[in-house]
């Protein structure tokens, strides 16, 4: 499955948030968007997930969606937006009770994702229970019990410390490695872009435009191996946001 | 020249020296802890002694005459009067006619306050035409309503659990209204994204979400039903708990008065220590 913008534009109320974004994510790929805080990150990425209508300009999917994915596009939040009434294993459930799937089966399904996110000890603790990491894991797993053709990530890993983040990411790697899912992944971390990404789209500040997308043609299985590079590619995605970093921190500062 | 450059050097070789030493020197002075206050403990046996206290106080001063007879009844001559009820029979009378109205009252009140609190909290047609008028209607004291109520109710149990009803109702739908309001927004749309349906969105995330404000608002919906019962019972009541009190006193037979107003006391006790268990039990997700 892959997904085309086409000429993207949004605007809330008056505010121009996004212009003239186009581009396509490839099957398979990892597309990350980076880009100075407030400059339409979020906005793009529901726009692309069916949960806004962009003012302007078109979204479309193409190639064939697999029959068994349940919910073709997924959401994993900065927030985790787990339900804190519900257990780890009954927030998956969650996701899965609206579909006509037997019980048995969606036990089995919960099992899986929870065995391939590390989480089968946790089954039943409430989300308070449980730390940062754990809660995004929960989230994945959830996001994984649907089996998405396309995974739309707001910055995930935003949320915890670096340590975590550190596991965290690489435990995505894995996971991608795996499941081979496409997605778009939202980040201000250069570093976790230059980590996950097969291309990084780098926006300027609000009103959102590309700047420049970016490509890093490092498998990421063997990205620990070029470290150098990859500070290589940091360092140039840096020199391209400082300024807009810079005049998005003024711009906010003195906000209307 | 040379005599500044080797003083300046002694000067650094003291200094070095100094510092070196200065571990043994110091003194050791403790940091004073400054973090304490504004913690509230628990001190579950203080209530009790308070409670103990206050009726030997006034038990004491009733007898020695230190408080008149005329003035307040003593605790002794409340139980007493409260022990007469008993054994004449009409405290279980009292008892289940107050119970039964407020039970009925407050149940179908508070039903109906979280439906209406729902509708208004979700659908703008419901927002736009209902809230002004629950806002409107509120802050009417329902007592003042009450001869309506026989009017249209009837001076039997119709008008008592109406009024009961009616005033439980509208802090339910306020406050269901406010937990609608204040689920988390994300919650929602993560449901949104996961293609969930409209009823499941209801059901499983915005009803669990507004709980903890529902609750609260029975919480305050039972304290106004048992104030409502002693204005309910005022008009054609031959039992009930606030009849007994009304009766007692307008004979100003203080010490009735006083046993019927502590049975409500209690009552009032008992219902929130039911809704504490209740939340206890269906919040224990809150941290
Ligand atoms: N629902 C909304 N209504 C009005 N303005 C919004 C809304 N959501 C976001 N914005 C504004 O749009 C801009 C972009 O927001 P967002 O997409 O969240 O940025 P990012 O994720 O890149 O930090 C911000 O200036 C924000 O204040
Ligand atoms: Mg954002």
């Amino acid at each position: 499955m892959e997904l085309h913008l086409n000429n993207i534009g949004h605007k809330y109320n008056n505010l121009d948030v996004l212009k003239e974004i186009s581009f396509s994510i490839r099957q398979g790929e990892i597309a990350c968007i980076i880009g100075p805080s407030g400059c339409g990150k979020s906005t793009l990425l529901r726009i692309m997930g069916g949960l806004e209508t962009a003012t302007c300009g078109d979204v479309y999917i193409s190639g064939e969606i697999p029959s068994n994915t349940i919910n073709p596009l997924t959401f994993v939040f900065q927030d985790f937006a787990l339900l804190p009434w519900r257990s780890v294993e009954a927030n998956i459930s969650l996701v899965l009770e609206d579909h006509p799937i037997p019980t048995v089966q969606r036990k089995e399904i919960i099992d899986s994702v929870l065995a391939r996110t590390k989480l089968s000890d946790f089954k039943k603790a409430l989300p308070k229970q449980l730390s940062g990491g754990m809660k995004q894991r929960v989230a994945i797993a959830r996001a994984l019990a649907v089996n998405p053709a396309f995974m739309l990530l707001d910055e995930p890993l935003s949320a915890l410390d670096s340590q975590t983040r550190e596991l965290l990411m690489s435990d995505l790697i894995d996971l991608w490695q795996r499941e081979n899912f496409t997605a778009c992944y939202v980040t201000h971390n250069l570093n976790e872009a230059v980590r996950l990404g097969h291309k990084i789209i780098v926006l300027s500040r609000r009103p959102g435009t590309i700047r420049r997308i970016v490509e890093i043609p490092i498998p990421l299985e063997e990205r620990h191996n070029h470290l150098a590079e990859l500070e290589y590619s940091q360092q140039v995605l840096w020199n391209l946001m400082r300024d807009e970093a810079l005049a998005a921190d003024r711009e906010l500062s003195n906000a209307d | 020249m040379q005599t500044k450059k080797s003083k300046q050097l002694k000067l650094f070789e003291n200094l070095a020296k100094k510092s070196l030493r200065e571990p043994e020197v110091q003194v050791k002075r403790p940091i004073r802890f400054r973090g304490g206050g504004f913690v509230i403990k628990p001190m579950p046996w203080v209530p009790p002694l308070v409670f103990t206290a206050l009726i030997a106080f006034w038990e004491v001063g009733s007898r020695s005459g230190f408080i008149s007879n005329l003035v307040l009844p003593a605790p002794s001559e409340a139980a007493q009067a409260f022990i007469d009820l008993a054994h004449s029979g009409l405290l279980i009378k009292h008892v289940k006619a107050s119970l039964y109205r407020l039970v009925v009252g407050w149940t179908i009140g508070s039903l109906l306050g979280v439906t209406f609190g729902m509708l208004i909290g979700l659908f703008s047609i419901a927002r736009a035409s209902l809230f002004p008028l629950v806002s409107a209607i509120f802050p009417i004291p329902k007592i003042a309503l009450l001869p309506l109520f026989v009017i249209w109710f009837g001076i039997g149990e119709g008008s008592k659990i109406a009024t009961i009803l009616f005033g439980s109702f509208f802090p339910v739908v306020i406050a269901s209204y406010g937990g609608v309001q204040n689920v988390d927004r994300n919650l929602i749309r993560m449901g949104q994204s996961f293609n969930l349906s409209w009823f499941s969105i209801v059901r499983k995330i915005i009803l669990p979400g507004a709980l903890p404000a529902i609750l609260s608002g029975f919480r305050i919906s039972a304290s106004i039903a048992i104030i409502l019962l002693v204005a309910a019972e005022m008009i054609g009541a031959e039992y009930g708990i606030g009849a007994y009190v009304l009766t007692a006193g307008s004979l100003f037979a203080t010490d009735q008065l006083i046993a019927g107003v502590a049975m409500l006391s209690i009552l009032g006790l008992i219902v929130s220590w039911l809704i504490g268990k209740a939340e206890k039990a269906l919040l224990r997700w809150r941290s």
